[in-house]
Order: C-alpha cells, then structure tokens, then sequence
C-alpha cells in the first residue's frame, strides 16, 4: 500500500517542537512563548492540508502510514484517518496555538517546562486519534497522561496535588483493565486468524466472532476505561477537582480534547469491536447518560464556583454524547460527533472566559461579581456567545449537535422508547437555567464590588485574537453545520453498518 | 580433554572477568591508591565483557562436558549483568567518597559476584549452580557491610548472611534429594527422564526444595522478610546492584530449569506454586510500599512486587513469557539501578536524606536528577513508552496466552495500587516546596550512571525490537 507521510509529520511536529522546547534558557520567556506559537500553528497548517486532501466519499481509512514497529509481536506503527477522527485531529490542532496564546500572562513559573508538556500534550492526543493499532492507542493513552498530570500538579489551584494524583489514578484504573482486553483480543485474534495481531482494521473482523459472555467482560473493559474519560455518571468524580484546579490552559485542553478521547474510543473500539454487547448494553448505558445530563444539570445549577459550574456542565454536555452514540442512528451518531466538537468549542470558550476575569481579580466566585455589564462590556458580550452556545441556541453550534442527538434517538432501534428523548430533552432546558442564570448573576444589576471598577479591565487584543476564531466556527457550525457533518458522514455509515451487519438478529 | 581455540573464544566473557580479577587483586596489593584505577579497570572489564557477550550472542556451544553453556540465554543476561555492574561502579564512585569508605576489595568483590552471576546463568549442571550462587552471594555479604563503621549496615549484612544461608540451605537439600533420585547432577539428563521422576515424591520434594531456596534470591513472598532490612541497610550502591542483577542471576536460573523441562513438553507442576508466589509478592509488595517513606525501603517492596510480575511468566511459561522476562529483568535492571543511582546522589552522610521528604522541591536544586528520577518513576509504575511497559506487557501476553488471564489481572490490579507511591515521588519532587536545605554533589560518574541509565529505558522502550528480537531468537521452546 502506498504509504502516506502527512499524519506522521504532523505528530511529529509537536515532537521536536517539545524536544526543541528544552534548549532555550530558562530566562527567554517570550522566545519559548512565540516558539510555542509558532510550533502549534504548523501543525494546524498541516492538519489543514490533510483536511483539504481528505476525500469525503471514500469510506476506507485515508492518509494510512504503516511501518512494523516491534517485529516480535507483530505491532507496527500504523496511522490513519477517517472523517471522524479529522474533525477531532482539526479540533486538537485548533485549540492549541488558542490554548497557547491564552497563557501568555497566566502562566509565569516556569514556561519552558509548561511548553514542553503542553506540546507532548498534543502529540499525544494526536496520537490517539489517528492511531490504528490498538497497542500504539494504548501508548498514547497512557502516556498523554504524563503531561496533564504534571500541567494539573504544577501550575495549578491550592488542591492540585490531590486532583492531579485522583486524575492519574482514576485514567489508570480503567486503562490498565483495558490493556488485560486488549492482550486477550490480540491473543484471540492469533488463535483464529493464526497471527497475533493488534492491527484494528484486522481486529474489526475478530471481534465479533467473540462468543457472547467474553464479549461482554470485553466491551465492559474498553467502555470502563471510555467512561471514565468522558466522564460518565457515575464515574465523574474527578472531572470536577480535575477542572477546578487546573490552570485555564489545563482546562480548556481538558475539556476540549482530553473528554473526547473517551467518547472517541467509544466510537472506534467499543462499538465496531464489540457491535453485539454494544447493542445489549446501550438502553443501561444510555439510562446512566441520561442521569448523568440531568445530575451535572442539576449540580451545575447550584454551584457557586462559574469554573465548577463550567466543569458540571461538561458531565451535562457529554452525557449527550454519549445517549447520542448508544442511539447508534446515523443522525445520532453525527450529532455526537458534531457534539464533541461543540462541545471543545464552547466550554473551552467559557473555561477562557472565566480565566480571563480570574487572571484580573483571582476571584471565581460568582457572588463576587454582579453588574460588571458596565465595567466590561466587550467580555459580557463575549460571555454571552459562549453561554448561549453552550445552551443551544438556534443559529449557534450546540443546537445542532443536540437537536441531531434528541433527533436520532428518538427513531433509533436500539433503544425503541421515546422516553430516552424526553428525559434527555429537559437537560437542553436545566442548560438554559443555569448558565444564563449565571450570566444574569455575573453582568446583571449593580456593581456589586466597588473594588472591581478600579482594576476589572475589559478584554485586551490578544483575548480576542484567542476568542474571535472560536467564535467563528461557533457560528458556522450553528449556521452552516453540512461543511462539518459532510465529512463525518460516510465515517459514520461505515460504523453503524459494521454494527448492524452483526447485530441484526438482535434488532428484531 | 583440551579446549580447542574455538572454545577459548567462546569461553572470552568468563577469561576476561575472571583474568580481571586476578589483576585487580595484583593492582589491589603492590599499587597504593589504587582505587581510581580499579573502579576504571572495573568500568573497562565490565563493559568490554558486556559487548562481547551480546556480540557474540550466536556462538552458542556448551562446553565443559556439559557443564556450561555459552552464547544464547546466557549471553543476555550476561549483558545485563555487566552493563548493571558498570552502571553500579560508576556511581559507586562518589558515593563510597561520601561515606569514606572507598576500598579496593569493593571492585573486586563486585567482579567476583558478577563472576557468579556468569556462572549461575550459564550451568547446565545443578552443581554448577549452587557453584556460582555461593560465589555471588558471598561477594553480596560482604558488600552489604561495606560501610563497615555503620550498625545498620553491619546488621544488614548479618541479617542477609544468615537468611541467605539458610536459602543456599535448602538448595543443597533440594540438590541432594534430586541427585538421590536421579543420579546425575546434569540438568539435561535430569529433564530427558522428567516425566518419568514427577511422580517420584522425593524428586518433586528437592524441586521444591530448590524453588523455595530460588524464591529466597528473588525476593518472593513469602520468602521476602530480609529484603526491606537489607535493602534499607546496605550501601545504596550495592542494594542497587544486589536488586537488579542479583535477582536477575536468580531468576536465569529458574528459566534454565523451566525452559529445560519444557523443552521436553513435560506437564507444568510448578505452575500453582508460581502463581501462589506470583499472587502474594504483587499484592503485598505494592500494599505495603504504600505506606513506605523511606525511599530505598519503598523500592525494596517495589522490588518484590515487580518479583511478582515475573514469576507471573514463570507461571506461564511459554515462550512469549520467557522471552518477555528476560526483557523484563533488563529493563528492571536498567531503571531500578537509575533510581538507586540517584538516591546515592542525593543521600547524606550517616543514612541521611533517604527520606521522601528529602526530595521535597528537588526540581528548585537539580531539574536533571528530577527529570530522570521520574523518569525511573514512571517506568518502574510501568506507563508507556518506558522499558518498564513493554516488559509487564510481555508478560502479560504470555500469561493470556497460556489461559492465565486472571493472573494477569491481578498484575494491572497491583500496578494500580503501585502507581500510587511511584507518583508520590513525582509529587515531591515537582509539587511540594523545599523543606531542607542541602546541596547535591553531583560528580560526572554518578550522573553519567543516570545518564546512561535513563538513556537505556527510554531507547527500549521505544524501539523494545532492539533487544526483544536478540531474546526471541534465542528462546526456544
């Protein structure tokens, strides 16, 4: 097969982007800075140039590099993309140079290391998605792990030792079970096709042919580790510390890219790997999305705290996600996807926001605040974008994603019951309540605090220079969704048809 | 009968270290201040034998009348033994300054127990062996005590001597007992009849009784109680080398028995009590490291967790665990001598700053040793890219292999739990401002020992194959 280096160089780009990071003196901040800039923004031409090359209609795996890594086990280095995994590898990329650019004054301790971590961040969660062998995913995976962690530990809140060690045990403990499947699949897959293979192209085959009890225990291993990462109810407890005490550069990747990941392996493994246990057990899964939609709803109401509040509506906006996959409907599945996007879009919009008025008053507290309308107009609109984007509004992106989702499930099969939608449906109507109540709290009135009209400054050229693009996209998606849901289609069909082909016994 | 030439130079790894011991005692007794001498001659001597070893990896024969065998297995872990002695004496260097006790006889004490190693590793014969056994742990008594002016490390040595007498105790028994079944002491004419003596108590009560002695060596539970003392207790160094390649010459052994008996498609009899071990020493090991805050204490049950993992492939026993042992051991031996390195650097005079909480803010005083000690961290908890990955994965692969998948998940269990006090040492050092006041001597040995070490993790861990393709190609069954 013809071989195809663009994927590789973009991982590598962040590569020796990082490894280049450690030759600077401690002292050139701002040399590391722009470097940082520079390094994210090639790989977000390259991601470009793939997207551009991508050819929609073809349902195979584009852009295949494919080199035997560890001959005695017969794993290789094998990269691939399809339309799904381009949306996330596009998102990923986007994100970051805006990521960059927003630590310029936040981050101070240390910026060559902070760099350095953020850049391997990157490579890793590149990796992730464009891998097509499942023991270089798991590499990935684990070793994405290594950078968050110490972006959580150093540069964060006052609990960040304990939210960056709960983070890293929590990703553990499910990941670990997932190396036990994933050595059972390629030990299986060697006694039936008589090679031990971790190739997935090749697993899509065996794992179906999985008799039925192993294959629950099978998908259960793969769907912890998933569901820890999106983090499904009850499995979220993390997400919040996580979130809270994490810088806002830790934030926004966090919930931007490193959710996704769950939801992504979700979507690649879980479902073609294991389309019957899939099936049987999408009604539990989705009733425990559905709670989760409602509880993060729920407890983001009442928070006190705008970034826990943010971080509650990601268990909230994931638990969409997730109903939407598990709906396994065209519609629903492309909403997820389309979901996934917004969803790094317009929380890691709010996750900015609030770090830009928390770099001003290190206060996030929302009783703090209040008319603040008058003091800093341009960020209240800012705001406003944000919250209504992540509420649904029509003509902005979540709306699209959630209505596919509520859309989708409503017909599927799988679950056959409109009780799904309905409970789902009033997690779009809690969004509402709590952000714009926030947003209410927060701009609305008086002043409350005389001291924040001396320093609350409104937002300066580089913040816009960070929100303007994602804006951009915010609009476009709620506008002209088709330029995002075209790529995503023929992916989408390749899956469910994998899944139907297998299940349709089951279906009737 | 003579050795024809071609022998000799099979025989080279065994002349050299052997030749070199002769001349450092010579240097030790005419040359004054001989120790910078020795410590580069050791250096030399091990480095050279290591080259030759896994150069020569396909000349394999066995010589002696049966007695040893060259090339293949052996000449792997030859390489682990000499590298991991290299890297010992290198930061040995600084450390014995420190604490003033920079004696000749160490070097040729750790040339002397390598010589051991070379032997265990090698035999065909159980005579050999028990040989080769004694010679290493005699040097390892010994060494143990060399910071002879200290309690703690004089009641180590004690301590390791007695129970390592005892172990070598029920070797001997075991020895007999088989000998008085089979009489012969050859392991190949031993498992030719193997079949045949697994129903015979007496030769199934020696096995056992060789297994149990072999345990001991590995630092198995429930054969583990001197460990955590002795680790603690002796010089850094030398608990760095005693960990690594001493655990590595125990465990050849047993994959010389068990590739031997296997070899001849003979029933696994050994298997519940390598899973029993396996069992006991990862959940126990890892249970009780937690609560460790001595770092070399800590490391002793992270030592006998990782025993665990391995006899997880003894259990198994085909040919991907094998193999994925034998890389396992490497990679331990590479990663554990790291972190032992750094602890030596970091270590004050009289037991000092062995603490974790020594390593508070470490970042602020020494961003290498930081790097590198998470680094070691990070590998020993096994997350990928590093050594340490690919070697539990191997061993898992083996274990699913041979339908042992429960073993396997009580092993990603264990490395749960360990995760914990290998990131304990991460958050100190990076996440917790400095309490003491100390500074860091760092000399050019002891950091190239690091250096070097941390260089080997991560090239195996990246690209395993380098090694991986040696070790399969040799291990056969």
């Amino acid at each position: 097969m013809e071989q195809n280096l663009l994927l590789t160089y973009l991982l590598l780009t962040p590569i020796i982007g990082s490894l280049l990071v450690l030759f600077f003196r401690q002292e050139q901040i701002k040399l590391v800075r722009w470097f940082a800039l520079f390094v994210s923004l090639i790989a977000f031409v390259i991601s470009l140039i793939i997207y551009f090359g991508y050819d929609r209609t073809n349902p195979q795996f584009q852009f295949v590099h494919n080199v035997l890594w560890i001959e005695s086990l017969n794993i290789s280095y094998n990269v691939g993309i399809d339309g799904i995994s381009l949306l996330l590898v596009l998102l990923t990329t986007f994100l970051t140079p805006l990521t960059f650019l927003s630590t310029w004054k936040a981050i101070e301790k240390n910026v060559k290391m902070f760099t350095f971590s953020m850049l391997f961040l990157e490579a890793g969660m590149l990796g992730v998605f464009i891998t097509l062998d499942i023991f270089l995913f798991y590499i990935f995976w684990e070793a994405m792990l290594i950078p968050m962690y110490f972006i959580i530990g150093i540069w964060g809140g006052e609990r960040r030792i304990y939210a960056s060690i709960k983070f890293f045990i929590y990703t553990m403990v499910g990941s670990l079970l997932m190396l036990v499947a994933i050595i059972w699949l390629a030990v299986y897959a060697s006694d039936i096709t008589g090679k031990f293979t971790t190739n997935l192209l090749e697993l899509y085959k065996v794992g179906p042919t999985i008799p039925h009890q192993i294959q629950g225990w099978m998908f259960g291993a793969f769907f912890l580790s998933f569901a820890i990462k999106v983090p499904l109810f009850p499995l979220h407890t993390w997400l919040p510390d996580a979130h809270v005490e994490a810088p806002t550069a830790g934030s926004v990747i966090l919930a931007g890219v490193l959710l996704k990941m769950g939801t992504y392996g979700i979507l690649r493994f879980c479902l073609p790997l294991f389309p019957q246990s899939s099936v049987e057990f999408a009604p539990v899964i989705s009733v425990l999305a559905i709670i989760g939609i409602i509880y993060g709803a729920l407890v983001s109401m009442v928070q006190t705290d705008m970034k826990k509040l943010v971080a509650y509506s990601s268990v909230s906006h994931l638990g969409f996600v997730v109903l939407g996959t598990f709906a396994m409907t065209v519609e629903s599945v492309q909403g997820a996807v389309i979901q996934m996007v917004n969803h790094g879009l317009s929380t890691g919009a709010l996750f900015l926001l609030v770090g830009i008025i928390y770099e001003r008053t290190h206060r996030r507290d929302i009783a703090y605040y209040g008319g603040i309308a008058k003091l800093v107009p341009l960020y209240s609109v800012a705001l406003m974008i944000a919250s209504l984007s992540s509420v649904g509004l029509p003509g902005l992106n979540g709306f699209i994603g959630e209505f596919l989702i509520l859309l989708g499930s409503f017909k599927s099969i799988v679950l056959n019951s409109w009780w799904f939608t309905a409970f789902a449906a009033s997690g779009v109507i809690f969004a509402a309540v709590y952000l714009l109540w926030m947003y209410q709290r927060v701009v609305f009135g008086e002043v409350k605090n005389q001291e924040l009209a001396s320093h609350l400054t409104d937002m300066n050229v580089r913040e816009f220079i960070v929100l303007i693009p994602i804006f951009v996209f915010v609009v476009w998606i709620g506008i002209y969704p088709n330029t995002f849901l075209k790529l995503t289609e023929v992916s989408t069909q390749t899956i469910l048809q994998q899944v139907s082909s297998y299940t349709i016994n089951l279906l009737k | 009968m003579p050795l024809s030439n071609f022998e000799y130079y099979q025989l080279m790894p065994f002349i050299i270290i052997g030749l070199g011991i002769i001349l450092s005692i010579i240097i030790e007794i005419t040359v004054k201040k001989s120790e910078g001498i020795l410590a580069w001659g050791s250096i030399l001597l091990f480095f050279a034998t290591a080259l030759y070893s896994i150069t020569n990896i396909y000349e394999q024969g066995i010589l002696f009348g049966g007695m040893i065998e060259v090339g293949g297995k052996p000449a792997i872990f030859n390489f682990i033994f000499n590298i991991g002695a290299m890297l010992v004496v290198m930061s040995s260097i600084g450390y014995l300054k420190k604490y003033g006790t920079l004696y000749g006889e160490y070097y040729i004490l750790i040339q002397s127990s390598v010589l051991g190693m070379m032997i265990m590793a090698g035999s065909k014969d159980i005579l050999m062996v028990f040989l080769g056994l004694e010679l290493m742990s005699i040097c390892f008594y010994v060494l143990a005590g060399i910071n002879r002016k200290k309690l703690s490390a004089n009641e180590a040595s004690m301590k390791y001597f007695l129970l390592g007498a005892f172990a070598t105790g029920f070797v001997v028994y075991g020895i007999a007992l088989i000998y008085g079944v089979t009489a012969t002491t050859s392991i190949t004419n031993i498992v030719e009849n193997f079949s045949v003596y697994s129903s015979n108590i007496i030769f199934i009560t020696g096995s056992l009784l060789l297994l149990i002695g072999f345990s001991f060596k590995i630092a198995a539970v429930p054969f583990h109680m001197w460990v955590p003392d002795v680790y603690q207790g002796s010089a850094t160094t030398v608990t760095g080398l005693m960990s690594t390649t001493g655990k590595t010459a125990a465990f050849s052994v047993l994959i010389i028995l068990l590739t031997a008996i296997f070899a001849n498609n003979a029933p696994n009899i050994f298997k519940p009590y390598f899973s029993a071990i396996a069992v006991l020493s990862m959940l126990l090991g890892s249970i009780i490291a937690l609560s460790q805050n001595n770092l070399k204490r800590m490391l002793a049950y992270s030592s006998i967790t990782h025993a665990g993992y391995m006899a997880i492939g003894l259990a198994a026993s085909n040919s991907y665990s094998i193999s994925g042992i034998i890389f396992y051991l490497a990679a331990y031996t590479f990663m554990n001598i790291g972190a032992f390195s750094i602890i030596s650097i970091i270590e004050g005079e009289n037991d000092s700053r062995v603490d974790i909480d020594s390593y508070a803010g470490l970042n602020s005083k020494s961003p290498v040793l930081s790097a590198f000690m998470s680094l070691f961290m990070f590998a020993l908890a096994g997350i990928p890219p590093m050594a340490g990955f690919f070697g539990k994965y191997y061993v898992f692969v083996g274990a699913i292999d041979s339908n042992l998948t429960w073993l396997a998940i009580i092993g990603v269990i264990s490395s749960m739990i360990s995760v914990y006090f290998y990131l304990r040492v991460v958050v100190y050092i990076y996440f917790k401002e400095a309490t003491e006041d100390f500074k860091i001597e760092l000399t050019p040995y002891s950091l190239s020992s690091v250096i070097i070490s941390g260089a080997l993790v991560l090239l195996f861990g990246i690209f395993p194959d380098l090694l991986l393709k040696l070790i399969t190609s040799v291990v056969t069954l």
